[in-house]
């Protein structure tokens, strides 16, 4: 019989890379035990206190709901106001690092070494690029929080704005201009630059470290210039565990929520009553489908499903950008870009503003909750992003997602905000959110503002349910490859118990409660992780400086 | 009878293979036959190698050494898979077509409660592949 690893002498990987010499085996610290038919593959000891964890916090929001309740409700707040500045200058820290890559000579190295060819084409790139962190939230805030930011009665205007509407709700002609170019401003602020910048970092960390260096695809090997031989101890143990208890958490909350949010669109248009059984039945039926994605693997399942989202998001976007007046939207885009371009330092400046409602409620909200989603967002996206330079890699994970961004924010927010103007009295998307405040109505309001409403409003519903099926298929990929030591060809077993774990936790949060306290501890995770991603940025410098350009 | 034997190997878990591969040495001995070894391998590092080109120098390795106990002539096929979890079926299928082989040796696992849900990997290329399988139990 062969001996396994006599070859010590390591080649090079496709053309040059700078491997970095560790004793350390992917899977040495692995077991394999086995449980009834089930053979397992898993990290000693990641997988069993991850899942102990999340078990643990279940139960405590299921046992003293109250108690959860007042402290996460306290702690998420409390974080955002009180290191607003930190989360804000640590965004802004991650938007500078990743454009000075882009034009730095680094940005010629390439994942995977010198002569790596791309494993995925750019159209399932991109799928799967929104698909698994962003396309549920752009469904979810396209129209709300333009809209919002437009008419806010609740004193969050961006920047101190003015609002236009006078006392008697009444629309005042001279401010709806500054207030729409600011609406739009502001929103994309939250979904161009600085998210994506926040996931490009963490997924060039992982990925430099793992293609170009040999380290296993897990968040402690980006730790390896910082940490050393320590990231295959308990540093590295409780950073993995960290990111499957944000990540796992992370999806059942807004799984839980988002299955509220779509039973709410489901009674709006169809009058399907709101209830926890149909919201039971909608978490097993996106469960089931992310099932079948995970296990017809990555190729066949989740990045055919995630184009699939892709065409119908694309035929939802321009059906709206013509039914709303192309020239108009256009229009919209172009000043909606130039305000933010405009408004950029302004609005990432946390020092000696008024607008706090704004600042501290959604723009610090806002970074915690990309921060806390990037270990999954950052680690899915470095898995299929082999074979790209630093430049093409930020380049289509920076620029052109934050492009797209904004332009779904002109269109969506454009053709709300044009509705509140032009039907102040019997707009729909104005009762929703402005008069009242019903985010998850606020996408089916704008439709209905168009024609074909009834066939629109079905194909967004089916849209913010197959979203979250890709959040669900992709996470679940992740938090299988952390717990098994960052091997990828694990037992399909394991991948298959997460994704149904989390659905599980979906379900027990929403019977009894905590959804809302358990997604307010997941977003003060970002905190912990904002050092980690400053850290990772640290990481990435040291790591590049030995790669060949 | 046979020219081209394909063995498909795990080579994390060679010592569970023993009796596929003495059995595919020794008929390929009779036959005259060339076999070649196909591994599948993520390109993510893993325990076999930092990346596909060190995974393909093990199995190559490996090869050579079968080729020097058995006497016989043997080759190495490395596939790359984005997800090996998933993809092994069809890698194997297509490994089949790719490597010209008329016959597979392979391992399998006894057969449990289990293989009613998610077949073998040798009981799906037994029921797929255009040649022969001969799956080796135990």
């Amino acid at each position: 019989m062969a001996e396994e690893t006599t070859d010590q002498g390591i080649p090079e990987p496709e053309g040059h890379s700078d491997i970095i010499e560790t004793d350390y085996q992917v899977g040495q610290d692995n077991i394999q035990p086995r449980i009834g038919p089930f053979g397992l593959d898993i990290h000693n000891p990641v997988f069993v206190i991850s899942g102990l964890v999340v078990v643990l916090f279940t139960a405590y929001a299921l046992i003293a709901p109250q108690q959860a309740a007042d402290f996460f409700g306290w702690l998420r707040p409390a974080l955002t106001s009180t290191f607003d500045w930190f989360f804000m200058w640590s965004a802004n820290i991650f938007v500078v690092f990743c454009l000075l890559l882009i034009i730095s000579p680094w940005g010629s190295v390439r994942l995977g070494g010198t002569d790596a060819t791309p494993d995925y084409g750019y159209i399932g790139w991109f799928s799967m690029l929104f698909a698994a962190g962003m396309g549920i939230g752009l469904m979810f805030f396209g129209v709300l929080e333009p809209a919002y930011y437009f008419g806010t009665p609740w004193g969050d205007e961006p920047l101190g704005v003015v609002r236009p509407f006078d006392e008697d709700g009444g629309l005042i002609e001279g401010n709806i201009e500054e207030a729409r170019r600011m609406a739009l401003a502001a929103t994309s602020y939250h979904w161009a630059l600085h998210p994506w910048a926040i996931y490009a970092v963490v997924a060039l960390g992982l990925g430099l470290f793992t293609y170009n260096k040999g380290l296993p695809l897990t968040i402690r090997s980006a730790f390896y210039p910082i940490l050393g031989e320590r990231v295959w101890g308990w540093w590295g143990h409780v950073i993995d565990t960290l990111a499957v208890f944000a990540t796992l958490f992370g999806l059942a909350t807004s799984l839980g929520l988002g299955a509220q949010q779509a039973n709410a669109g489901l009674e709006y248009v169809y009058g399907i009553p709101e209830g926890v059984t149909t919201q039971v039945i909608l978490i097993c039926g996106i469960t089931a489908v992310a099932l079948i994605s995970v296990l017809r693997g990555l190729d066949g399942g989740v990045k055919v499903l995630s184009e699939i989202n892709m065409v119908i998001a694309i035929v939802l976007l321009l059906f709206v950008l013509f039914a709303a007046g192309a020239m108009g939207i256009m229009t919209e885009f172009f000043k909606g870009l130039g305000a933010y371009v405009q408004e950029l330092l302004p609005l990432s400046n946390p020092h000696g503003r008024e607008d706090t409602g704004y600042l501290q409620g959604w723009t610090a909200f806002y970074w915690a909750w990309w921060i806390s989603w990037s270990p999954f967002v950052g680690m899915f996206i470095a898995r299929v992003s082999r074979g790209r330079t630093v430049r093409e890699f930020l380049t289509c994970v920076l620029i052109i997602p934050s492009l797209v961004c904004i332009f779904w924010m002109a269109v969506f927010g454009g053709a709300a905000i044009n509705d509140i103007v032009a039907n102040p009295e019997t707009s729909a998307v104005k009762a929703q959110v402005i008069d009242s405040y019903n985010p998850p109505l606020s996408l089916f309001a704008m439709l209905e503002s168009l024609p074909l409403a009834a066939i629109t409003s079905t194909i967004g519903i089916v849209l913010v349910i197959v979203f979250f099926v890709t959040s669900s298929d992709s996470g679940s990929l992740v938090i299988d490859t952390i717990t098994a030591g960052g091997k990828i060809d694990a037992p399909v077993s394991q991948r298959v118990f997460w994704c149904t774990f989390e659905g599980l936790v979906a379900i027990a949060l929403l019977i009894g409660g905590g959804l809302t306290s358990l997604q307010a501890m997941v977003i003060s995770t970002g905190l912990p992780f904002t050092l980690i991603l400053l850290a990772i940025c640290v990481a990435i410098v040291m790591g590049l400086r030995a790669e060949k350009r | 009878m046979f020219s081209r034997i394909m063995v498909p190997v795990d080579l994390a878990h060679l010592s569970d293979l023993e009796r596929a591969l003495t059995c595919a040495a020794d008929l390929a001995k009779h036959y005259g036959a060339k076999v070649t070894y196909v591994g599948v391998t993520a390109a993510t590092p893993g325990a076999m190698g930092h990346n596909p080109k060190e995974y393909e120098a093990k199995l190559s390795e490996f090869a050579q050494e079968q080729a020097k106990s058995h006497g016989i002539e043997t080759h190495e096929y490395t596939v790359v898979s984005h997800d090996p979890t998933t993809d092994l079926d069809d890698a194997l299928l297509r490994s089949v077509k790719e490597t010209g082989a008329d016959l597979v040796v392979m391992q399998s696992h006894m057969p449990n409660v289990m293989d009613y849900i998610w077949p073998s990997n040798g009981g799906k290329l037994a029921e797929h592949a255009k040649c022969s399988v001969m799956v080796v139990r135990g």
